[in-house]
C-alpha cells in the first residue's frame, strides 16, 4: 500500500505541474462543451434559394413569398433563366433552385395543373434533403390554400390524412438537450483515452519506466497508480461538465444521478483500460497519439453521437456495439433525459464491463515488466 | 572475499538468429568494482539487463546476489540498484521527492528517508537545491544525484550502465569518488563505460566482442598480457577483431 501511496503522490505532483496537461485536462473541455453543442445543430436554416421565374405572375409572387416567409430559405435571387441561376450553385452562393416555368398561372387555373421544377446541390447532403423536403411541404401548403380557395370546403377537406406529432421526453425538440449530454461524454473519453494512454508512453520514451521496472513496484501497483489519478480526473471533468450543462444549457438530469456515476465509474475504468493497451504497444507519444486519434474518430463517427446508430447499416451497427463509447452515450441520454432506471440500461452496464475486463486483462497482459 | 556477488556461466541470450549475448562467463566478487567493457552492439547493455531481471536468458545460468536469473527475478530487484544511460530521475519532482519516491519504494521508512536524504544532500552539496526540480539542475549533477538515489536503499549490487556519458572530465572524478565510497561501504560495483581512464580505476574489466567476453582480469595484467602501455590500446586490439557492425 505504501507503493502505491507513494506512486499516487508522485503522479499527482506530475499531473498538476505539468503546465501543458492541465488546460487540457480541465479548460479545453469545457471550452468545447461550450462551442460544439451550439455549433453541432441538425436544424437546417439558412439555405439559399435562387428562384427562376419564367412567369411573372400573382400566384408565382405568393408563392415565393410563402417560401420566403416560412424562416428556412433566404431568397439569394431571382433570374428569368436557368443558366445563370446555375452558376449561382456553381459559386457555392445558392443551395437550391426553384424554376417556376412561363404560363405557370395560366396552366393553373385554365388545367388545374401545373408543375415547378426544383434543383438541390446535393454536394451537402442534409442540406439538399431537408431543403427540398421543405420546400415540397411549403408548396403543398401552397397547393392547399389554392384548392381551398376554388373548390367547396367539403370537397377539398375529404380524404386528407392529418397527422399530429409529439415529442416525448424533448418536447421542443432541442437540440441541445439531445446534444450536450453526448458531447459530454466524447470529452470524457478524450481526456481519459488520450492523456492517460499518453502519460504511460511518456514513461517509456523518457526511460524512467526501465527506472521503474527494475524496483520492487509491482505490475498492478503501477497500472493502478497510472489509472487512479486519470479515473479521478475524469469523474471531476464529468461533474464539471454536468454543472456547466445544467446552468448554460438548462439540461438537468432527470434521473438517478447515482446510476449515472456507477455507470461513469465502469465505463472510465474501460476507457483507462483501453489507453493502457494503446500504451503497451506503442513506443512513443507521436505513435500512441496517432493510434489513439484513430480510434477516437472511429467513437465519434460511430457512437450514436451526431448518426443515430438505428440508422447504420447492419455491420456498422456491430462495430458500434463494439464500441464503449455507444453504450455510455446511450446511457447518459437516457439517464439525463428519460430518467431510465437501472433494470432499464442492464445491457449497457453489461457491456461495459466486459469491455473494462477485456481491455484492461488484455493492457495487463501485454504490459511485461521483463522481456 | 570469497562470497560472490554475481556468478555467471554460459549465458546467453538468441533474438531470433541473432546471438546478443554468446555463453559468457564470469564471476564478481563482493565489494569488487567490475568494469564491463566493449564496443557498441557488443552485447553489454543486453548481459546487464539479463542480471537486474530486466530480460530473460535464452540460456545458461547466472546468480545476482544469490537469487537466480530465471526464477528469482524480485528478489534480484530488491537487492540491486541500476541505472542507466538515460537519465531516469523525474525532472518534475524535486530533489527530495525523488528521493523520497525511490527510497520509499523499496521500503525505507519514513524517518529512514529523512535521514538518508538529509546525508546524501549533504554529501553532494545540495543543500540549496534540494527544493528545486530535478529537471533544472546541470547534468553532471543530475548524474551524481542519479547515482547517490540508486544506491539509497543499500543495494548489495549497484549496476550502471554508461553512467558518465556527456559529463565533464572534473564531474566524471567526482563521480568515481562516489562509486569508491559505496564499493568501500562493501556495495559491489558492476559499471559500463566507454572511457578507458576509467577502465583503469576498476578492479577488474571484462572486454566484451560480438557477444563473447574475449578477455578478462585486472586493469595491469590485462596491458601486460596484450603487451600495451595503455587501456586504450587493450580496447583497441580486441575491438579490431569484431565481425558485428557496430550500430
Amino acid at each position: 500500500m505504501r507503493t502505491l501511496r507513494l506512486l499516487l503522490e508522485k503522479e499527482f505532483r506530475q499531473i498538476f505541474r505539468d503546465k501543458g496537461l492541465l488546460p487540457i485536462i480541465f479548460i479545453m473541455p469545457m471550452v468545447q462543451l461550450l462551442i460544439m453543442p451550439l455549433a453541432a445543430n441538425f436544424d437546417v436554416k439558412n439555405i439559399n434559394l435562387a428562384v427562376v421565374d419564367r412567369d411573372h405572375s400573382t400566384y408565382t409572387q405568393q408563392m415565393v413569398s410563402k417560401i420566403a416567409s416560412s424562416g428556412y430559405f433566404r431568397i439569394t435571387g431571382y433570374y428569368t433563366d436557368y443558366a445563370p441561376a446555375l452558376h449561382q450553385i456553381e459559386r457555392e452562393k445558392a443551395d437550391i433552385i426553384l424554376e417556376i416555368p412561363a404560363h405557370f398561372e395560366t396552366d393553373l387555373v385554365r388545367e388545374s395543373k401545373a408543375s415547378v421544377y426544383v434543383a438541390a446541390d446535393a454536394i451537402n447532403g442534409t442540406k439538399a434533403g431537408l431543403g427540398s423536403a421543405y420546400l415540397n411541404t411549403i408548396l403543398g401548403d401552397f397547393n392547399n390554400e389554392i384548392r381551398m380557395k376554388w373548390l367547396p370546403a367539403k370537397m377539398a377537406a375529404a380524404g386528407t390524412v392529418d397527422v399530429t406529432y409529439s415529442n416525448w421526453f424533448n418536447p421542443e425538440m432541442n437540440y441541445h438537450l439531445y446534444m450536450v449530454p453526448g458531447i459530454l461524454v466524447l470529452l470524457v473519453t478524450m481526456v481519459g483515452g488520450f492523456v492517460a494512454a499518453l502519460n504511460i508512453v511518456k514513461e517509456k520514451e523518457i526511460g524512467t519506466i526501465e527506472q521503474i521496472n527494475v524496483t520492487p513496484i509491482k505490475k498492478w501497483q503501477f497500472i493502478i497508480g497510472k489509472m487512479i489519478p486519470f479515473w479521478v480526473i475524469g469523474m471531476v471533468d464529468f461533474t464539471i461538465g454536468l454543472l456547466l450543462a445544467r446552468y448554460v444549457y438548462g439540461v438537468i438530469p432527470v434521473g438517478s444521478l447515482l446510476l449515472l456515476y456507477s455507470f461513469l465509474a465502469i465505463y472510465l475504468v474501460a476507457l483507462l483500460g483501453f489507453g493502457l493497451l494503446i500504451s503497451t504497444y506503442s513506443d512513443n507519444q507521436l505513435q500512441a497519439m496517432f493510434v489513439a486519434f484513430f480510434f477516437i474518430m472511429i467513437f465519434m463517427l460511430m457512437s450514436g453521437l451526431f448518426v443515430s446508430v438505428d440508422n447504420m447499416p447492419s455491420w456498422a451497427k456491430v462495430i458500434a456495439k463494439l464500441t464503449p463509447v455507444t453504450h455510455f452515450i446511450d446511457v447518459v441520454r437516457m439517464i439525463v433525459l428519460k430518467g431510465s432506471r437501472f433494470s432499464d440500461i442492464k445491457m449497457q452496464f453489461l457491456y461495459e464491463i466486459a469491455f473494462a475486463v477485456v481491455l484492461n486483462g488484455w493492457a495487463i497482459l501485454n504490459y511485461r515488466k521483463t522481456a | 572475499m570469497s562470497e560472490k556477488a554475481i556468478v555467471c556461466k554460459d549465458l546467453t541470450k538468441r533474438f531470433g538468429d541473432f546471438v546478443a549475448v554468446n555463453h559468457i562467463s564470469f564471476d564478481v566478487d563482493k565489494g569488487e568494482i567490475f568494469g564491463f567493457l566493449g564496443a557498441n552492439g557488443a552485447g553489454k547493455t543486453t548481459a546487464m539487463r539479463m542480471l537486474c531481471g530486466l530480460s530473460y536468458p535464452t540460456s545458461g545460468e547466472a546468480t545476482v546476489a544469490g537469487y537466480n536469473v530465471f526464477k528469482q527475478q524480485e528478489a534480484i530487484k530488491r537487492n540491486i540498484g541500476y541505472m542507466s544511460q538515460k537519465f531516469s530521475l523525474y525532472e518534475s519532482l524535486t530533489v527530495r521527492e525523488n528521493i523520497r519516491f525511490y527510497g520509499g519504494v523499496y521500503g525505507l521508512s519514513d524517518k529512514q528517508l529523512k535521514e538518508k536524504g538529509d546525508e546524501l544532500i549533504t554529501k553532494l552539496g545540495l543543500e540549496k537545491e534540494a527544493k528545486m526540480m530535478v529537471g533544472s539542475l546541470p547534468l553532471g549533477w543530475k548524474q551524481k544525484l542519479a547515482f547517490s538515489v540508486a544506491i539509497i536503499h543499500q543495494p548489495r549490487i549497484v549496476f550502471l550502465d554508461e553512467p558518465t556519458g556527456g559529463v565533464d572530465p572534473v564531474t566524471r572524478r567526482q563521480f568515481w569518488d562516489l562509486i569508491y565510497d559505496a564499493a568501500a561501504n562493501g556495495i559491489t560495483v558492476f559499471v559500463t563505460t566507454h572511457y578507458m581512464d576509467e577502465a583503469e580505476y576498476c578492479n577488474r574489466i571484462s572486454i566484451m566482442v560480438d557477444g563473447r567476453i574475449d578477455a578478462l582480469d585486472s586493469p595491469a595484467n590485462l596491458k601486460k598480457q596484450y603487451d600495451a602501455a595503455s587501456m586504450n590500446e587493450v580496447f583497441y586490439a580486441l575491438a579490431r577483431t569484431a565481425k558485428r557492425s557496430a550500430d
